[in-house]
């Protein structure tokens, strides 16, 4: 009966790719996109659809993370379980921000979206609220990180989501900003990142990281074109510890989709790539020359 | 001497063009990619063009000659290379008192590219006075000078834009951009003046 039930999900897939587009505009900055497929929603940036443009939710569940990416952030609460301060960089469609707000109710949740247009439309379509806890500032990730560091602020997470895949805002992925970023942290703060896994960027990006960081954890789940960069300015958590933290997050985490139980074990602090990358800085950040292959 | 006088004018677009692309860059790290970055230096740098457009005909006026034309190409590099040293330190202190990103940006660019970029500007007009001898040909001499000076301008556009960021720091990329003005300074400066 089960399989039954696949090979007709299967054969109805086609069809369901085909979804219909209920709302186009050009902003300032790129080219916004909403898709709907029967209850699924798709905060698009480009025509040419893959899981690497788009932030999605399902209109019948609309907790449930619909990317394996987007799930893999939240193993940042297995590095710091309590986050009182936290900021995400880059809104999309706001999945993030909303779910930490709900889980963590005594944390404020700052969000940094430098598109006015995509805080509209994620309010609009996606259901995201801003409250006395969540607050989007509109403007450039690279500006509030040294305002918010030259007034002394901290944070004890803090998300990077900012890449939307067809374009990288190469001043957010270079060896200065991951400085400043990291002085943003509070003591024992973690920094997660989305990022690429599947180009030369690779390389780059994980030197990068690595000469501001130290050891961090990659987190990938098999082969997918994401990983997540998990980064602490303290000492990394021991297996154990992680295995713990998961147990106890597991039950919160579940609405979401997000099996936490899963990732202490995908989690590896491997320098699994070219050490001799060039580091990227503000001097040398062609991300986006880098990330064509 | 007159293919020198284009080659100079190529070079002289080439660098305006290759200063600006990097400048956006530059300006990156205090005041963000946004659309008014480029906005601001696009003003600064057309605005600078502008006067120096003008002060380029005005010093044409007396005693024109190679040598001075020369002067031009190396105060140019003086005015550019300090940027590898100050760029950072001018940018922090406007990022100290200008919080709105725009003005911030915009003060900024006119403080780093203003000089260099005025300077720079003088090329154009002294070139035709260099290169024009009878009123005929002048609107032709012009507008194979546009032609090159532009060309250059394209030339350095594509180039630092797709190749230089990629292979080279950018205080290398300025370093080599002050070097080709130097360059081509002397190369100037040493011209037969017989023509």
């Amino acid at each position: 009966m089960r399989s039954l039930l696949l090979a007709v999900t299967l054969l109805l897939l086609p069809l369901a790719v085909w979804g219909e587009i209920i709302h186009r505009e050009r902003s300032l900055y790129q080219t916004i996109l909403i898709d709907r497929r029967g209850a699924e929603l798709c905060l698009q940036f480009s025509i040419r659809r893959d899981q690497r443009n788009q932030s999605c939710i399902n209109k019948r569940n609309p907790k449930k993370m619909v990317f394996s990416y987007t799930r893999m952030m939240m193993a940042s609460l297995l590095l710091n379980p309590q986050p009182r301060r936290i900021l995400v960089v880059g809104l999309g469609g706001g999945t993030l921000p909303t779910a930490l707000a709900a889980l963590l109710p005594e944390a404020i949740v700052h969000v940094v979206e430098i598109d006015a247009a995509v805080v509209r439309v994620a309010e609009e379509y996606f259901g995201f609220a801003q409250s006395e806890v969540l607050k989007v500032f509109t403007q450039d990730a690279r500006v509030f990180t040294k305002r918010a560091g030259s007034r002394g602020e901290t944070y004890d997470l803090i998300m990077l989501d900012a890449y939307n895949g067809d374009y990288i805002p190469e001043h957010l992925m270079t060896r200065e900003y991951l400085e400043e970023t990291r002085a943003l942290l509070a003591h024992g703060g973690v920094l997660a990142a989305n990022t690429f896994a599947v180009s030369r960027l690779y390389d780059h990006e994980s030197a990068t990281y690595a000469s501001v960081f130290g050891e961090f954890f990659n987190l990938r789940l098999n082969k997918s074109a994401n990983r997540v960069i998990l980064a602490a300015t303290r000492a990394l958590p021991q297996l154990a510890t992680m295995r713990t933290r998961a147990a106890r997050l597991a039950r919160p985490l579940s609405a979401y989709g997000v099996d936490i139980q899963d990732y202490p074990s995908s989690m590896s602090r491997d320098a699994d790539w070219d050490r001799n990358a060039r580091v990227l800085t503000d001097q040398y950040a062609p991300a986006n020359l880098l990330n064509r292959d | 001497m007159t293919a020198l006088i284009y080659v100079l004018a190529f070079i002289g677009g080439f660098v305006i063009m290759s200063l600006e692309l990097l400048g956006g860059r530059l300006l990156a790290p205090y005041f963000g990619n946004s659309i008014y970055v480029w906005g601001s230096i696009i003003t600064v740098f057309m605005l600078s063009l502008s006067f120096g457009y003008l002060l380029g005909g005005r010093a044409s006026l007396s005693h024109p000659s190679i040598r001075r034309f020369a002067i031009i190409f190396l105060a140019g590099a003086c005015c550019m290379l300090p940027l590898v040293y100050f760029a950072e330190d001018i940018m922090n202190w406007v990022f100290s008192f200008l919080d709105d990103p725009r003005y911030g940006s915009l003060l900024a660019a006119a403080l780093l590219f203003v000089v260099p970029t005025v300077v720079l500007g003088m090329i154009s007009p002294y070139s035709v006075r260099l290169l024009v001898r009878t009123t005929e040909e002048s609107g032709n001499v012009a507008g194979r000078l546009y032609f090159v000076s532009t060309l250059g301008s394209a030339l350095g556009t594509l180039g630092t834009s797709f190749y230089f960021v990629l292979w080279l720091e950018m205080n290398t990329i300025l370093i080599l951009l002050g070097g080709l003005l130097i360059l081509f300074g002397a190369l100037a400066w040493l011209a037969p003046r017989d023509a």
